[in-house]
């Protein structure tokens, strides 16, 4: 019986140090209507949520890498972290990763 | 007579302009479909304007994967002449084929009106129609259009004479970075257009297509157009193979 994985992974997008980031600068100016201070530093990114089927989380992670650095982001202004959300095999339910359901 | 493609996008909106832009400036227009590979034997290529695939995730990133653009870097690779107006010029560096990215405009809005811009340069394949270092008025309509490189790309896009376009105010002067209105999306030094480093393949965010007549309210952007269709015909000219006529 083959065991095909679906792995559940989430890539985070965010503005490269240093980049003019006006989403986050207009989200930023807005904090003193709210009555908060304190808070600085307020980047605006994305975030994308995908399923790869592969025989080993290696081969998935290669996979959301490359879409990561080829279509996700644009390497010269944002830069990208991937995260393992899960897991689910075909044959078996294995214990998702850090506790999040898959 | 010279034939220049026009690529359509699903989201392409300013395609119908540049044919007829292309048309007043003597060419026969083409139109290229996303989905074909086939340039159909073009001398140019024009990415107009738009949203193409709704401008999803980043703009121009999708359209970088369609089948024409395949065909389109190959196409600039062998020399041949590339212009992208807005969405295009973004398409064109999510593709590669030209340097830097386009920002969200620092104002965050989106930008329609008449703005100035004037040539950096007259003996590009793109300007050398243009008969002076003149202000040039022409529409602007995007989100995104705020040119960013780090600084040592701009220092090397000036040196290597890239920067094509600046926007500038009535007078001429280069507009400011940020909070001047000449520039209206906040482009760092004022970069309204550039080429590649090979100088085939050019992009700008005005539209110059949209300013070829004068019952448009300007005709200041037909030089450009005139420019890309002289210099196709040029290039077609020197690639056609000699025929000798009347040996026997």
């Amino acid at each position: 019986m083959s065991t095909a994985t679906a792995f559940r992974f989430a890539v985070n997008v965010t503005p490269k140090e240093g980049i003019l980031d006006p989403q986050g600068r207009a989200v930023e100016s807005s904090l003193p209507h709210l009555g908060v201070s304190g808070v600085s530093g307020v980047r605006v990114g994305r975030r994308v949520e995908l399923s790869v089927d592969a025989p080993t989380e290696a081969d998935a992670r290669a996979t959301v890498e490359r879409l990561a650095g080829e279509l996700l982001s644009n390497p010269l202004i944002e830069a990208y972290t991937v995260e393992l959300l899960g897991a689910t095999s075909s044959t078996a339910t294995t214990e998702p990763a850090d506790g999040v359901p898959a | 007579m010279v034939r220049i493609g026009v690529v359509v996008f699903p989201g392409s909106n300013r395609d119908i302009d540049a044919l007829n832009a292309l048309r007043v400036a003597g060419a026969e227009p083409v139109v290229l479909w996303h989905e074909s590979a086939d340039l159909a034997g073009v001398d140019g290529i024009v990415l107009p304007g738009g949203f193409a695939y709704g401008d999803y995730l980043r703009a121009g990133v999708i359209a970088r994967f369609s089948p024409v653009m395949r065909s389109v870097a190959a196409f600039a690779a062998d020399g041949g002449l590339v212009l992208g107006i807005c969405n295009g010029f973004q398409v064109l560096t999510e593709a590669g084929l030209l340097p830097g990215a386009l920002l969200r405009n620092r104002s965050l809005r989106f930008v329609s009106r008449r703005i100035a811009i004037a040539p950096e340069r007259l003996d590009s394949p793109f300007t050398r129609a243009l008969d002076a270092r003149r202000p040039l008025r022409m529409p602007v309509a995007h989100g995104e259009g705020c040119f960013f490189a780090d600084p040592a790309t701009l220092d090397a896009l000036e040196g290597g004479g890239q920067v094509l376009f600046r926007y500038v105010h009535p007078d001429g002067t280069v507009a400011g970075d940020e909070s001047d209105r000449a520039n209206p999306n906040g482009s760092l030094r004022a970069i309204a257009g550039v080429t590649s480093a090979a100088g085939n393949v050019a992009g700008l965010m005005p539209h110059p297509e949209t300013a070829v007549e004068a019952v448009l309210g300007s005709d200041d952007g037909l030089g450009i157009i005139r420019s890309l269709v002289d210099s196709a015909a040029e290039r077609a000219a020197a690639a056609r193979p000699v025929v000798v006529v009347g040996a026997r």
